[in-house]
């Protein structure tokens, strides 16, 4: 069993106590509200989603420190990126953080693998991926996503967690 | 143990054996994340005793039937065994008659057959049904859905910072529509003690009929029903060192008798055709289906067990463990204590200023620790103090002192890896 002190590794905690790109954008061309009713923990994410790629991202919300970092670092790592790279890593971040696939099986996790031990919390799993699952949301035009939404298009990768 | 006995252990907390008590309870000798188990969640579901494990093996390898229906020895034995269990639970919060003594399957079920049994025949529309903001979802949920359907009127008891109801309100509340009371005895959330008895004369004064949810009381203080003098007093098994499926609704008689019942089938009728069904006398009427039968009588176990060290006994030694933790963390920079009523039972809700309390939660479970992180199933006191979730541990009195200290040693590392 992984030792769940690693989940809460120097970087993990940066982020939280500093969180990247934390919050609104003034016009986003994208924009959702993911809420984890099992802790009333939500986040908001803007995207400014030009012609080719993410010109910026930003997320704010209340929510825990696994919740707050994922969110972070997503918006560093999609930042910049086309929408179906943005898309891949979402699936390759959910694959991990369920324990579908290890985090080496994810060529494009990079510094995100350390989110791999929330996979032996099957409570904070959903924490890990609220923050992409709402970025999913907004990328589909779903205003509010929900981690425990039936009609949700991610609903069944986080059913199964 | 004699009430002298008893009475000895409250004037010296110290002399309450734990660890001859904790021996009985095989789970606590686990480990997890390689520490010793501290459970510290026993306000969502307490520990068995080998006591009440061996009755479970005892009932399901010599005594299993189905009850009330057969002539033969095993199903005499089984229905003797669950009668006898009735008795027992009826003399553990002193109800008059045992046929006032009904197996439910939880306190969610029996405020639920309160709700269809009693509010769907009496409570009408305009009718006003006074909770309160401690109340856990499972007695707001069912008088919200009989207050749609019958149109009647929910009205809410506020609290103060402390987490105690502002008694002044409640009795403004009282008017002509006034048709029931449902109010919890002890709240899960914040370990405030209510002031039932009073609030139950106030409304008995007023021909009002008052519903108490015990599910946090029984296991922490000796309840007498008929001293409270509540209409109905509903809790759980699961709470009281029993199975869980068990539960308990104490109903006054005359008002059993005089409402409908909640669930239909086998058991609770007298005869049946099918141009008209007779239904069988309560406590029956209300027990329809095969009910848990080993879960009741490992019920009357447990209550064999905590009455033999004594409920008062027990109230007085997790008060001094209740006492112990509140010190050291009013002491402890950083750490807020939620719910600071001046009558509170050993639940212990608590904030880490900067800290989410999933993180504490899966932090502490990293030491060994159990304490539960959330809304507690009563999100209307979350709203109140202005929090999204709390941490709360909450005391059995298998707990031992150290456990308290390992507790805060605990969140002291939390506040340490956060800093
Ligand atoms: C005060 C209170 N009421 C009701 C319940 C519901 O009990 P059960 O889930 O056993 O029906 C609980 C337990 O969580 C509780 O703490």
């Amino acid at each position: 069993m992984t030792n769940y002190k690693s989940l809460y590794q120097e970087v993990i905690l940066d982020h939280n106590k500093k969180p990247r790109n934390y919050g609104a954008i003034d016009h986003p061309s994208h924009h959702a509200v993911g809420h984890n009713p099992l802790c009333g923990d939500h986040i908001s994410v803007d995207v400014d989603l030009g012609d080719e790629r993410i010109n910026n991202i930003a997320f704010q919300g209340e929510s825990c420190a696994i919740c707050k970092a994922s969110a972070s670092m997503m918006t560093t790592a999609v930042k910049g990126k086309t929408r179906a790279e943005a898309e891949t890593l979402i699936q390759e971040f959910l694959a991990m953080a369920t324990g579908k696939l290890s985090h080496d099986a994810c060529p494009n996790i990079g510094r995100l693998a350390v989110f791999a031990g929330v996979s032996d919390l099957p409570t904070r799993v959903k924490c890990a991926i609220l923050p992409w699952h709402t970025l999913s949301g907004a990328f589909n035009a779903v205003e509010t996503t929900s981690t425990e939404a039936e009609e949700d298009p991610m609903h069944a990768p986080i059913g199964d967690a | 143990m004699s009430e002298n006995q008893a009475a000895l252990k409250i004037k010296s907390p110290s002399a309450f054996d734990v660890e001859r008590i904790r021996a009985d309870f095989p789970i606590l000798k686990l480990a997890v994340n390689d520490k010793p188990l501290v459970y510290l969640d026993n306000a969502a579901s307490s520990q068995m005793p080998q006591q009440v494990i061996d009755r479970l093996v005892r009932y399901q390898t010599t005594q299993h039937a189905n009850i009330n229906r057969a002539v033969h020895y095993l199903s005499e034995v089984a229905t003797s065994e669950f009668e006898e269990a009735r008795r027992k639970l009826q003399h553990f919060i002193n109800a008059k008659e045992e046929r006032e003594v009904i197996f439910t399957s939880g306190t969610t079920d029996a405020i639920n057959l309160v709700m269809h049994g009693y509010g769907r025949k009496f409570i009408g529309a305009g009718d006003e049904i006074i909770l309160t903001t401690l109340e856990h979802h499972s007695n707001i949920v069912p008088w919200q859905m009989l207050a749609e359907e019958k149109g009647a009127k929910i009205r809410v008891v506020p609290i103060n910072d402390a987490g105690e109801l502002l008694i002044d309100e409640y009795e403004k509340f009282f008017n002509e529509r006034t048709k029931f009371v449902g109010v919890m005895h002890v709240s899960n959330a914040l370990g405030t003690i209510n002031p039932i008895k009073e609030m139950i004369a106030f409304a008995h004064a007023r021909d009002v009929p008052v519903l108490v949810d015990g599910a946090q009381a029984t296991p922490h203080m000796k309840v007498d029903v008929q001293d409270l003098d509540c209409d109905f007093y509903a809790f759980s098994g699961h709470k009281l060192c029993g199975p869980t499926g068990i539960g308990i609704l104490y109903g006054r008689a005359e008002l059993l008798e005089k409402m409908q019942p909640f669930k239909g089938g086998g058991d609770m009728i007298l005869s049946v055709t099918f141009e008209k069904t007779l239904y069988n006398t309560i406590p029956h009427k209300f027990e329809a289906g095969t009910p848990p039968i080993a879960a009741a009588i490992g019920l009357g176990a447990a209550v064999d067990y905590l009455s033999e060290i004594g409920m008062d006994a027990i109230a007085a030694y997790e008060l001094a463990l209740l006492k112990n933790a509140t010190e050291q963390i009013n002491a402890m920079p950083g750490v807020r204590i939620l719910g600071t009523a001046e009558h509170k039972a050993a639940v212990l809700s608590f904030a880490v200023d900067g800290v989410h309390p999933h993180d504490i939660g899966t932090l502490l479970n990293q030491e060994g620790i159990a304490v539960r992180t959330g809304h507690h199933c009563a999100q209307p006191i979350m709203q109140r103090l202005h929090v999204p979730a709390t941490s709360r541990a909450s005391f059995a009195f298998y707990n031992s002192m150290d456990e308290v200290d390992a507790l805060i040693a605990g969140i002291r590392t939390v506040q340490k890896i956060f800093t």
